[in-house]
């Protein structure tokens, strides 16, 4: 990623850094910078995914059990609230190639808002695991056929939602970054890799929800009673 | 060489265009940046090596003597997890891939200079929650935080220890997102692929390393973090975890990381090799890709570590047939290098002398690591000294001479003054003899029984122990000798002038130290690397002139 910064003796353009010969070559570098983050990202949570292919592999019983006491109409809403969140970002990384910053502003702030509503659903299920006594540790109480692998699962389950959310707070930030800039016209028709990239790295972790929203909702077949 | 005129015209360099305390922890010039490398990594280096004076130490004697047992635990402990993640897995890369890939390549900085500097203090960040480790107790678990003893049982400052690992491991990542980036988007005009010097070749095969296996111990490492912080369950063997899931994942990044300690030194060694033989490299192609094909398959192997783990024998079979295969790049690179002085005018230079301790000693780790890959003998020999010693000639005899010969071969450029020349053949000499005095009878005590990690042994095993630890304290007079003559040089050094070894190269056509865009002209690249046929011999050494 490269920030936007002025430099006292910088050539011709205030967004291009000295070191890069022309605001092509800074472009390309942002952007391959940022898809090869997203590819450590993806050995960042296959770690994870891999721990849960192995346990749901050894224990499928317990983890179809324990999928039925996750609130589906609360995953299903989160994951349509995260695509809504991805199109907004999609029109806006288009609004910054066209240089309307007034539209970019808009639809950032319209999927901050989305992010903020996930997390919000999330904070709320987190609170009823608690309440229902789902949280890994000595208070863990399930009712069901095989309660220590259960613990496995809801285990992976916090690891894995919890290290999604903190990268939604991360990406929360960096849209506010970028708003930042666009309300500063600091983005221009030329100079857009900012909202490109967030743009990028927003759409991955909305990919992470894709995959974790069946492995962790949909386990069990009877579930629209929710 | 002009060594008056540069003392009359006091030239612009990226060491005096600023000063201050601030220029230096805000700077965002690459060379500045492997500089602050250089010093913290080298502290990092004498802590673990401090560690492994005391480790040598205790086995002086049969008995448990100096150390009590859980001591003991914690300093080899303490001694695996600086060495390894604290100064091989970064030191070549953060300080001479930074200080030289852009220079190497004719770019003026690496691609994200501000990403490169969070690198830096992330690891400062890592190196300190390590020491707040040590202090508060230091980790037992061996530098492999094994579960399900590291997430349920051990008493000691593990939390901490792994947060050191997380955290540096981060600045791992992006010092590797930063070269590959670098080396696709910033070359300099006809510095094409097959025009890359091998040690930027090198560099970018540990980056895909860096980048694709430093994310899963991050988690992996992170897990048991959570795991005895909140005790959830992932690997606890009382809720069905499963400990070999931690190991698959432990080795998925830590088998390769051998590759990241010893890809870097590799490719410092074709540098030196050829620069001293005066000869082009014998099969560039084979040595640029060989580095990659060492990047590839060295993720396709990590369960060897795992043979006596209980791991399915059929598992065992392929994993030991694929090491077997990351002997054929590693072979020829050592081939190579063999055929590259061959008729050469051999220069028995500093850097020079590393070198061909590396290539003797690498072969020797090597070898022995295909004796491991062997199902039946791996049986026999597994967790005993044989196995340390094979991996301290990878690490030690491999990449410590391979950083040596790398510090010694470009500090003219780096610092602008020559190391005394005499000195340094000393002390290369020291560190081989100490070296091998160290860890040749390690081979001998495993193969007959000696087991690793214990602080106490039976009789019979002592002389050899005494050998060892007699070894292991020349080797650590010849580490303090350079610290010595290198801070020596920097007052009272010769001038080394632009290009003092007459190398082929872009970081030679450049002053020494170089100016702060590293080039004044965006260089034009029309020739091949290596091209030393067209090259003046090396100059004679100069008299050490006293001012």
């Amino acid at each position: 990623m490269s920030t936007v910064e002025t430099r006292p003796n910088a050539v011709s353009t205030h967004s291009l850094h000295e070191h890069f010969g022309d605001l092509e070559q800074q472009r390309e570098a942002a952007t391959l910078g940022m898809w090869v983050f997203l590819a450590t990202e993806i050995m960042f949570f296959g770690g994870m995914f891999t721990a849960y292919l192995v346990y749901r592999m050894a224990y499928p019983v317990a983890f179809d059990a324990a999928s039925q006491d996750m609130n589906f109409w609360a995953g299903t809403i989160n994951t349509i609230v995260l695509i809504g969140s991805s199109l907004t970002m999609a029109l806006a990384v288009h609004a910054s190639q066209e240089g309307k910053n007034k539209h970019v502003v808009w639809l950032l702030i319209a999927t901050m808002a989305l992010g903020a509503v996930f997390l919000g659903i999330k904070a709320f299920e987190y609170h009823e695991h608690w309440v229902h006594h789902l949280v890994p540790g000595p208070y863990f109480q399930f009712e069901g056929p095989d309660p220590r692998h259960a613990e496995i699962f809801f285990s992976l389950y916090f690891a894995m939602t919890g290290f999604h959310a903190l990268h939604m707070v991360i990406g929360l930030g960096l849209v506010s970054w970028i708003v930042y800039l666009a309300a500063r016209n600091k983005i221009t028709r030329e100079y857009h890799s900012p909202v490109e990239n967030v743009g990028l790295y927003w759409h991955f972790v909305d990919m992470v929800w894709i995959y974790l929203y069946p492995l962790l909702y949909l386990v069990a077949h009877k579930h629209v009673s929710g | 060489m002009a060594s008056a005129v540069h003392n009359v015209v006091e030239t612009k360099n990226y060491l005096n265009s600023d000063f201050g305390i601030k220029s230096w922890l805000l700077t965002t010039d690459h060379k500045r940046i492997g500089l602050l490398y250089l010093v913290s990594i080298t502290t990092m280096f004498f802590v673990g090596g401090f560690f492994a004076m005391l480790i040598r130490l205790e086995l002086l004697t049969p008995a448990g003597d100096l150390l009590q047992s859980d001591t003991y635990n914690k300093m080899f402990t303490m001694h695996g997890i600086v060495m390894v993640f604290l100064f091989l897995i970064p030191s070549i890369p953060a300080v001479l891939g930074n200080f030289l890939v852009p220079m190497m390549i004719g770019a003026k900085d690496l691609a994200f200079p501000k990403i490169n500097l969070l690198s830096w203090y992330l690891y400062m960040i890592g190196a300190l929650l390590v020491i707040y480790s040590i202090v508060t107790g230091s980790a037992d678990t061996g530098w492999t935080f094994y579960t399900p003893f590291s997430t349920q049982y051990s008493n000691s400052a593990v939390i901490t220890a792994a947060l050191g690992v997380f955290v540096s491991g981060f600045s791992s990542i992006l010092t590797g997102l930063n070269f590959v980036v670098t080396m696709h988007r910033m070359r300099a005009p006809g510095m094409t692929w097959s025009r890359m010097p091998l040690f930027c070749w090198s560099n970018y095969a540990t980056a895909l390393i860096q980048l694709l296996g430093t994310p899963v111990i991050a988690i992996t490492i992170m897990l048991v973090a959570l795991e005895r912080l909140f005790n959830i369950g992932i690997f606890n063997p009382q809720l069905g975890g499963d400990p070999l899931l931690f190991q698959h994942l432990f080795w998925f990044y830590s088998h390769p990381a051998v590759y990241i300690m010893i890809l870097p030194s590799m490719g410092v060694i074709s540098e030196v090799v050829t620069c001293f033989s005066r000869k082009r490299i014998f099969g560039y192609s084979f040595v640029a890709l060989a580095s990659i094909a060492i990047a590839v398959l060295g993720f396709l192997v990590w369960a060897h570590h795992m043979f006596v783990a209980g791991m399915s024998v059929y598992a065992s079979l392929i994993f030991s047939f694929l090491t077997f295969l990351v002997g054929v790049p590693s072979a020829i690179k050592t081939f190579n290098w063999t055929a590259t002085m061959y008729k050469g005018s051999v220069y028995l230079h500093t850097p020079m002398l590393y070198a061909m301790g590396f290539i003797g000693l690498f072969a020797i780790g090597g070898v022995t690591g295909l004796f491991l890959a062997t199902l039946g003998i791996d049986v026999h020999v597994h967790d005993t000294y044989f196995v340390v010693a094979h991996f301290h000639y990878i690490m030690v005899g491999g990449a410590v001479l391979g950083y040596m010969a790398g510090i010694h071969f470009w500090w003219p450029k780096i610092t602008g003054k020559m190391y005394p020349e005499t000195w340094g053949r000393i002390a290369a000499g020291t560190i081989f003899l100490g070296f091998n005095l160290t860890f040749f009878p390690q081979f001998i005590v495993g193969y007959v029984g000696m087991p690793r990690r214990y602080h106490s042994y039976v009789p019979e095993f002592q002389i050899l122990n005494v050998f060892s630890t007699a070894g292991a304290s020349i080797l650590a007079v010849g580490y303090i000798l350079p610290l010595i003559y290198l801070f020596w040089s920097l007052r009272y050094g010769n001038d080394a002038g632009p290009n003092p070894y007459n190398a082929t190269g872009l970081e030679w056509t450049t002053a020494s130290p170089p100016p702060k865009e590293n080039f004044h002209e965006t260089p034009v690249v029309t020739w091949e690397a290596y091209d030393y046929e067209h090259m003046p011999p090396i100059p004679e050494e100069e008299p050490v002139v006293h001012r």
